[in-house]
C-alpha cells in the first residue's frame, strides 16, 4: 500500500484557515483562500517532496494565493473584519495577563509582514528558517519581523508597566470603537 | 524586576497570546465546504470557485 499525501490535507484545514484568517482577517476572503489553495495543493500534489513539512508546503501556496490577489485588488478598500478581536471578544481573561481583547485589537493594527511573521514563529511553530522560507526572505528579516511586531504590540498595549494591563474603562471605549469601526 | 526580565515576560506573553488565538481558530470547526472539496477533487468533478456554470453528470 503507498500512502497518498493528498489523504494528509484534511488534517491541515484547521491551521491553514487560521493562517488565512491572520493575513487577510475577514472570513470570507479566508475561506475563499483555503479553497484556492486546497485546489492548488491538490493538482500540485506531485511537487510535494514526500516527508517534508506538509504544513509549511500549504502556507506557502496559500500566502503566495494571497499575495497575488492582494496585488490585484490594491487599488481597493480592504474588508478587515478584525477577526482576532472578534474570536477572542468572548474570552476575556482576568487572571492578571494582558488581556485578550486588547491583544487582539493590536494585533489587528501590525502591518502585514510583522503579522505574518508572528502567526509563523510566535503561534504556528515553524522555525526561523521555515518562515523564511514560507515568506520567500533571509532568516535575518524574518527575526527582524518578529522583534519588531512584538516591540509594537507591546507599545499599541503600552505596558511599560504591570498595573497598566488590567483592562479600564477608556481601553473598554477603545475597543468598542475599533470594532465598530471595522 | 530589571527592564530586561520585564521585556522577556512581556515577549513571551505575546507568544502565549499568539498562540492561544491561532489554536482557537485552527480548532475551530471547519465547514463542510472543504471537506466536501476534497470529496470532489478525489472524484475529479472540481470547478474552480469563479466558475459557477451548470454542472452535469453523465
Amino acid at each position: 500500500m503507498t500512502t497518498d499525501p493528498r489523504d494528509e490535507l484534511v488534517e491541515h484545514l484547521g491551521p491553514l484557515r487560521a493562517f488565512a484568517l491572520s493575513l487577510c482577517r475577514n472570513g470570507a476572503t479566508a475561506d475563499d483562500l483555503v479553497q484556492d489553495a486546497l485546489i492548488k495543493a491538490w493538482t500540485n500534489i506531485d511537487k510535494f517532496e514526500p516527508g517534508s513539512n506538509m504544513r509549511a508546503w500549504l502556507f506557502t501556496i496559500l500566502r503566495n494565493t494571497y499575495y497575488s490577489l492582494h496585488r490585484k485588488r490594491k487599488r481597493e478598500v480592504e474588508d478587515v473584519d478584525g477577526v482576532y478581536a472578534d474570536t477572542l471578544a468572548q474570552k476575556p481573561d482576568h487572571d492578571g495577563r494582558l488581556a485578550m481583547r486588547d491583544f487582539a485589537v493590536a494585533f489587528d493594527q501590525l502591518n502585514d509582514e510583522q503579522r505574518e511573521a508572528l502567526v509563523l514563529v510566535g503561534a504556528g511553530g515553524f522555525s526561523y528558517e521555515e518562515a523564511a522560507e514560507t515568506c520567500g526572505v533571509a532568516v535575518g528579516t524574518i527575526k527582524s519581523r518578529v522583534n519588531r511586531g512584538r516591540a509594537r504590540l507591546a507599545e499599541l498595549m503600552a505596558v511599560d508597566d504591570p498595573d497598566d494591563i488590567e483592562l479600564t474603562d477608556s481601553v473598554t471605549a477603545g475597543i468598542v470603537s475599533a470594532q465598530n469601526v471595522a | 524586576m530589571t527592564r530586561q526580565t520585564r521585556k522577556t515576560e512581556i515577549e513571551a506573553e505575546i507568544d502565549a497570546n499568539l498562540k492561544r488565538a491561532f489554536d482557537n481558530m485552527a480548532n475551530e470547526p471547519v465547514p463542510d465546504r472543504f471537506t466536501d472539496l476534497l470529496n470532489q477533487l478525489r472524484t475529479g468533478n472540481v470547478q474552480a470557485s469563479s466558475d459557477k456554470g451548470e454542472k452535469h453528470d453523465d
